[in-house]
């Protein structure tokens, strides 16, 4: 990459992303989007999270081994996420309440 | 023995005859032993540290089958009990079994294997021991100051809100020590990729090398998930927060995803880094190539992944969507293929091997059939149906403890046998050491499998008083358990006394490949003189009947007379 990634300059710019996006999440929790009121919030926090591994810790420069590992610790939190969901989803459809 | 052969086994008993400054002998003193950055010494201490947490869950676990030894209650009460199994189950899976394989023999041999001088953070190695004392000194307090009664599983509502005993000491302890296993396993991974010698490629490692690069990849993807969970029970139980509890908007069911998305895999990370040690010991005593090498080495890859598919199979009659038990438990049906891969390729390897019975070899013979039991009975807990009978009963009990110390102490035992020449520089009492493991052996069954009896007839576990119908099997049980305790105490004696007047071990007491045996036992702080050129793939056994009578142990005058 062209950007130096030691200079303070770089880091400060995604700070600054950082704190524009945390005032995004603030604002929004005071307007009422209904359902999408989640996604919103959600959107948000994962674009600051996305951030923060890219850039503060270096992944963005990194080698494809470095990309690989992180990204699967992306599919493990899928796979948490989703297969969690696969059972409180389906309770439902049993014929009972939903939790 | 062939001429040539002769020649090289010679040439290497004189170029490493008693090194004078081995790794153990170049420093003296407490200092050099808890600050040093030596991956051998630091395999040293996690060897004492864990041999003493596993006398401790010994105990509790004779506590309990004693008590067992009757229908009623007359040694403890019921609470006592409570606490006395969960004490066991927690220092048994956190502070021997977990780390066990790994932080002695992972640690001491990649190293060795790769052609390495160290692990690639040798500060931090020693960090993960620390923080694993930490962790493990958190435990003992809060067993001392009133004791733990949950489970080792931590089951919430009962942890949150109604235990009255140290959960939030013990939750904090275990939080510590993940990081240790967290840390341990970045830094395997780190060596396994950067540190290999030239010409050890990725399809030329040694299997043990293999297997501890899936177990890391599941310590540093699973455990954090553990920690997580942990922090959450401590919020809800300490602060109130609402994440188990219905009444504050939780889900009551959402811990026990939580916990197992971490404790099936953390089966994996206890057995993976066994099936590892059971690939070296079976070629080097059958004198042959593991049979289907590469299969071997994806099924080690394959477990690490579809092991984190499949924690519902925990959750079958815990009010789990029954949806989502279909679906965990074809995948559970679905992980025990690569792990059934594993035993038809070294049943295959023993197939015209030329085999001997040392005492590695016997654990690991043992390691097979019980592994086997384990693995099979766990298939039926995974049938929906049939769990619905079996939950919460003692064959659940039976088929973990077959997994678990038929399978992981078991292989165990044949590592610190195989390689304990290569640790300390000495041999261990051959026929003692065959005599103890046929005695653990023996008592190992005795003590578990009227387990899947009783369990099959209904008793459930975790009480400490029982119908009078069950008293037979459990008599068995408890007379196993003291037979199988006698088992671990002999080598107890034996090892410590082999420090001293054990026979001094050649480099390659075992005519073993692997560059661990082409260096000194025990070897150098450095390991290596000269980076090593690996020329050869792993296991390249020439099959040679009459090898056995090279080996370096108290027959060998009996069985020299072959040659
Ligand atoms: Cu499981």
């Amino acid at each position: 990459m062209s950007h130096n990634i030691s200079s303070l300059g770089y880091y400060l710019r995604v700070f600054a992303t950082l704190l524009i996006l945390t005032a995004a999440t603030v604002g929004a929790a005071f307007i009422d989007f209904g359902a999408f009121s989640t996604p919103i919030a959600m959107t948000i926090a994962m674009t600051k999270g996305l951030l923060v591994v890219l850039f503060f810790m270096h992944v963005w420069h990194s080698k494809k081994l470095t990309w690989l590992f992180a990204a699967a610790g992306f599919l493990w939190l899928v796979i948490l996420i989703g297969m969690t969901f696969g059972d409180i989803v389906s309770r439902g459809w049993q014929g009972q309440p939903a939790l | 023995m062939s001429s040539q052969q002769t020649a090289s086994s010679a040439a290497l008993g004189k170029a490493d005859s008693v090194p004078q400054d081995s790794y153990i002998s170049n420093e003296y003193g407490i200092k050099s032993w808890l600050l040093t950055l030596d991956h051998k010494r630091i395999a040293i201490l996690y060897l004492i540290s864990m041999t003493a947490f596993f006398f401790l869950g010994g105990a509790f676990a004779v506590a309990i089958r004693l008590e067992l030894l009757t229908p009623h209650g007359d040694l403890m009460e019921a609470e006592t009990y409570n606490k006395f199994f969960t004490q066991h189950g927690m220092v048994m899976v956190f502070f021997f079994l977990l780390p066990s394989i790994p932080a002695v023999f992972g640690n001491f041999l990649l190293p060795l294997m790769l052609g390495a001088k160290d692990l690639a953070f040798p500060r931090l190695n020693l960090l993960s021991w620390y923080i694993f004392m930490i962790g493990g000194i958190l435990a003992l307090y809060a067993i001392i100051t009133g004791g733990v009664d949950t489970g080792w599983t931590f089951y919430t509502p009962y942890s949150s809100t109604y235990a009255n005993s140290q959960v939030m000491v013990a939750g904090i302890a275990l939080f510590i020590t993940g990081f240790s296993s967290i840390l341990t396993g970045l830094n395997f991974l780190v060596t396994i990729h950067r540190m290999r010698a030239p010409g050890l490629t990725w399809f030329r490692l040694p299997l043990f090398v293999w297997a501890h690069y899936a177990t890391s990849v599941i310590m540093l993807l699973g455990t954090p998930v553990l920690a997580i969970t942990i922090l959450m029970l401590a919020l809800e139980r300490g602060f109130g927060m609402g994440f188990f509890d219905p009444k504050l908007g939780g889900d009551p069911i959402l811990f026990q995803h939580l916990f197992w998305f971490y404790s099936h895999p953390a089966v994996y990370i206890m057995i993976l880094p066994a099936m590892g040690v059971i690939s070296e010991v079976i070629s080097c005593f059958a004198r042959k190539r593991v049979f289907g090498y590469h299969f071997i080495a994806f099924s080690s890859m394959a477990i690490a992944v579809l092991g984190f598919l499949v924690w519902g199979h925990h959750l079958f009659v815990s009010g789990q969507s029954a949806y989502a038990g279909m679906v965990f438990s074809f995948l559970s049906m679905v992980v025990a293929i690569p792990s059934a891969v594993k035993v038809f390729n070294w049943s295959a390897t023993l197939f015209k091997g030329s085999i001997s019975l040392q005492t590695p070899m016997l654990y690991c013979l043992g390691f097979i059939g019980l592994f086997t039991i384990g693995g099979l009975t766990g298939l039926f807990l995974a049938t929906l149906s049939v769990d619905v009978h079996l939950h919460d009963t003692y064959f659940v009990v039976a088929h973990f403890h077959y997994v678990m110390v038929g399978g992981v102490v078991m292989a165990y035992m044949a590592a610190i046998h195989f390689w304990w020449p290569k640790i300390t520089g000495r041999m261990y009492p051959e026929m003692a050491a065959r005599f103890s493991a046929i005695v653990i052996f023996i008592g190992f069954n005795l003590t578990f499998f009227p387990q899947f009896l009783l369990g099959y007839l209904g008793m459930p576990r975790r009480y400490h008083v029982y119908p009078d119908e069950f008293q037979v099997l459990n008599v068995f049980s408890t007379a196993g358990a003291s037979i199988l305790g006698i088992g671990y105490l002999i080598p107890m004696v034996y090892f410590v006394w082999s420090l001293w007047w054990g026979k001094p071990a050649s480099s390659n007491p075992w005519q073993a490949k692997g560059l661990e045996w082409t260096i000194a036992s025990p070897p150098s702080p450095h390991n290596f003189e000269q980076i090593p050129v690996v020329t050869e793939e792993a296991y390249a056994y020439a099959s040679d009947a009459q090898f056995v009578s090279a080996f370096d142990t108290d027959d060998q005058a009996k069985q020299s007379s072959h040659v």
